[in-house]
């Protein structure tokens, strides 16, 4: 049939737009945004923060993204958490081009934005002369709190479908800063409390 | 206030090259089991130091250093040892036989100052990639720095 | 084929095409090579470099033994570390370590901050335990200064809680690392739960949870805010009975004892010959921890015991750690009680700039505060070492000063570089499951491997 032959060549943008296939492409859009899995990209501190923000008390298994997949073949978001130096970009690299389309990346943390602190010969400065990046969250290391606005950023970018047009024309990524949310405006429960 | 160990001043000796292994192998007779740090300061652009000349006898002072401090687990205390390493001969003994544990800290001195180590069993480049030309910390390698562009900025 | 008994060098093969001999040398049993023979000559690290891998690859027939690589992206190896591991079926025979995926030339960066600065770049070092990167980059600071008789007690005990609240912090990230690490994946979300009532305290007193440059030269940035002794108390009130699940969960469980039990030995006399230090030289039964033998703060005036074990393996280590928080809530508690009044920092105007307030009324102040934050205040020509202990081992500080606001030369003797030495002797023999429980033993942090 012509819509299959269409949906073969071109994906979803092959789709002619009926009140049907519309829907599937919402539906596609937002499972994608409400099931994405992040690559494990953590080098340096920000790593911990990013497993903390896996964790109990900030709890990304409710964005659907408390799997950290060690494979890239099965990942959809590359959070790059941490100064990449110059030994490790050629690893960063490839391990984006293992990543299947579509892919996306959270630049986490100054140092991988823009190269931080440390403006020196062994840290590439911004993470996004090696990568296309979508989202910037600064802070050194940015709180959880920051971490999940930048995916909930993302995650609201995706189910807009903005991020994949972009991407075809440019080849970049989205590029958007986000706030910082700093420390200690948000309570966790404590403890004692229960 | 409280005896601390830090209170005392520094035990700091200074060897001349052709006497270091044997320094450390009757250092290590007499009980300091463990060599905590190897390392090394590249003093072209100080060269003086200030060190009281009695202290250094008839040593003379050259560009680079390699600093090793060892620590007597039985006798707790430490000492360290400074020995003086010509430019023009960055060769020094590999302490690895007498302290297996120096074999990463005498790579990063290779490394990051291109003093080479006579003995070391491996001596390839261990924090930079492996084809990295030069030696970052020598005081004539550059930070490497970009210089950062905002309006008003003193570069 | 057992793992640790004699393999013969036709099981081995040949492997002269990668210009090594070690793989001719007969394997003995451990327990029968000198420890000079094992960490010269009897292999357990594979001295090979990268592009001769490369080189070795497509040359290899099948009954050869294979070199694989494990890292640098791996969800296990606790950061960057590569780890090159020769294989011979599932056993591992060599493993050469390979850092420099994290390097970021900390030691260079040094020399360009001043020594006010110089905490907010030693502190990104050993990113789990930052408090204690700082407090000995003050330390030696201080002595070069030579002002490290005269910090104020408070300042003091201010130290020493902060450093003991990191050490708990950091030991429990292990054990939340840990029991990922080995398959018991809930221990995850446990640690780092427990881990965010310590570093919710950490944000109350410094401002920030990880990174804090609080502890600085002269002695800390600020006063400990009011209220901090029942956040406190909170945080020693609920930890203990957490301990305790950790234990149903984990060291009596036969499954865990199974996986860390006899993997990943070393021996006294290996430990101390690779510069080990922390939980792996008090593993194998010798008690040495810098706060008790060298003390530094007021280690001296609080009572604890030093957690030693007694077979050297990952299980020991697990349960040093374990207990050395259970120690170091100990110390808290006795520096609670012990707590004096006093300045927060030394009142050396050359040192320390003026509190915030005063800029507004007195000149002398303004340009005090001016000098120390833009030039920074100048050290005396000298060097000095400084070491304590920090959740890994022996961290130090050498800085050689020449007279400048800036070190001449910064270098950090970071313990997870040296003990990561370790980590081909103790995988020697063992399963590639097991290099995993070995590697999550002895806990490096790659921040402060690679600087």
């Amino acid at each position: 049939m012509g819509l299959i032959q269409n949906v073969a060549d071109d994906g979803l943008g092959g789709l002619e737009h009926n009140f049907l296939t519309g829907r599937v492409e919402e539906l596609v859009k937002w499972s994608r945004s409400r099931s994405s899995w992040g690559a494990t990209f953590g080098l340096a501190c920000c790593a911990i923060e990013m497993m903390t923000a896996g964790t109990a008390h900030y709890d990304l298994a409710r964005f659907g993204m408390e799997v950290f997949r060690a494979s890239p073949r099965q990942a959809d978001i590359m959070i790059v958490a941490g100064r990449v130096s110059q030994k490790m970009a050629p690893v960063l690299r490839q391990v984006y081009d293992q990543m299947m389309e579509p892919k996306w990346v959270i630049s986490m943390g100054v140092c991988a934005s823009s190269g931080g602190m440390f403006n020196n010969y062994a840290i590439v400065q911004g993470v996004d002369q090696i990568v296309p990046v979508d989202v910037y969250a600064p802070g050194c290391p940015p709180t959880p709190e920051t971490l999940i606005h930048a995916i909930e950023t993302l995650h609201q970018l995706i189910e807009d479908g903005q991020i994949m047009r972009r991407r075809e024309l440019t080849g970049a990524g989205a590029q958007v800063h986000i706030q910082e949310i700093p420390a200690g405006i948000t309570t966790p429960v404590s403890l004692g409390s229960r | 206030m409280s005896q601390s160990s830090n209170r005392v001043a520094d035990d700091v000796r200074f060897v001349a090259k052709a006497d270091y292994l044997k320094t450390l192998a009757s250092l290590r007779e007499e009980g300091f089991e463990m060599c905590v740090d190897l390392t090394a300061v590249d003093y072209l652009t100080h060269p003086g130091r200030n060190i009281a000349p009695e202290v250094l006898g008839d040593i003379a002072l050259e560009r680079f250093e390699v600093v090793v401090n060892l620590l007597s687990l039985s006798q707790r205390r430490r000492v360290r040892l400074r020995v003086q390493i010509a430019e023009s001969d960055a060769v020094i003994g590999s302490a690895f036989d007498l302290y297996p544990g120096t074999e990463a800290m005498e790579r990063e001195v290779f490394d990051m100052f291109g003093i080479k180590f006579d003995g070391h069993p491996d001596l390839t480049r261990i924090l930079m990639p492996e084809d990295w030309q030069g030696h970052p910390l020598r005081k004539d390698y550059g930070i490497g720095n970009i210089p950062v562009q905002f309006k008003g900025a003193a570069s | 084929m057992t793992a640790t008994e004699n393999i013969t060098p036709s099981q081995v093969g040949d492997i002269t095409a990668a210009g090594t001999n070690e793989g001719r040398q007969e394997l003995q049993l451990r327990k029968d090579v000198s420890a000079k023979e094992i960490l010269r000559g009897s292999g357990a690290v594979l001295r090979m470099s990268e592009s001769e891998v490369a080189a070795l690859a497509g040359t290899q027939s099948e009954d050869q033994t294979m070199i694989i690589n494990m890292g640098p992206q791996h969800p296990s190896t606790h950061g960057v570390l590569r780890l090159m591991l020769e294989l011979n079926g599932e056993t591992v025979l060599r493993c050469k370590p390979v850092i420099g995926y994290l390097h970021t030339g900390m030691e260079k960066t040094g020399e360009s901050l001043t020594f006010m600065q110089g905490g907010t770049n030693v502190t990104r070092m050993d990113y789990a335990s930052p408090l204690n990167n700082e407090l000995v980059f003050a330390l030696t600071t201080e002595k070069l200064l030579g002002i490290d008789q005269d910090i104020p007690e408070r300042a003091v005990w201010i130290r020493m809680l902060l450093s003991e609240l990191n050490r708990i912090s950091s030991h429990l990230l292990f054990m939340a690392t840990n029991g990922m690490d080995i398959g018991a994946v809930s221990m995850m979300l446990y640690g780092f739960r427990e881990r965010e009532e310590v570093l919710r305290f950490f944000q109350k007193v410094t401002g920030l949870r990880m990174n804090h440059n609080f502890i600085r030269p002269g002695g800390v940035a600020a006063d400990l805010p009011a209220g901090w002794r029942d956040e406190v108390l909170s945080l020693l009130d609920a930890l203990p009975a957490r301990l305790a699940e950790y234990e149903i969960l984990m060291t009596g469980q036969p499954i865990w004892r199974e996986r860390l039990q006899g993997v990943g030995v070393i021996t006294r006399d290996e430990a101390i010959a690779l510069s080990a230090t922390g939980p792996i030289l008090r593993s194998t039964g010798l008690s040495w921890d810098l706060r008790r033998d060298m003390p530094y703060l007021r280690y001296d005036k609080v009572e604890f015991d030093v957690i030693v074990g007694s077979y050297g393996d990952a299980f020991d280590r697990y349960s040093i750690r374990l207990n050395e928080i259970r120690e170091s809530m100990r110390i808290v508690r006795q520096v609670l009680d012990a707590m004096p009044q006093g300045d927060y920092r030394i009142q050396d105007k050359k040192v320390t700039p003026p509190p915030r307030g005063r800029i507004d009324e007195s000149m002398e102040a303004l340009i005090h505060h001016f000098k120390i934050f833009t030039e920074g205040f100048k050290v005396p020509e000298g060097e000095a070492y400084v070491a304590i202990e920090s959740p890994r081992g022996e961290i130090a500080c050498y800085i050689a000063s020449d007279g400048s606001a800036t070190p001449y030369r910064m270098h950090v003797r970071a313990p997870s570089f040296v003990n990561i030495q370790t980590m081909p002797h103790m995988m020697r023999g063992g399963l590639v499951a097991d290099a995993v429980a070995v590697i999550s033993s002895v806990d490096p942090v790659l921040g402060e491997v690679d600087r």
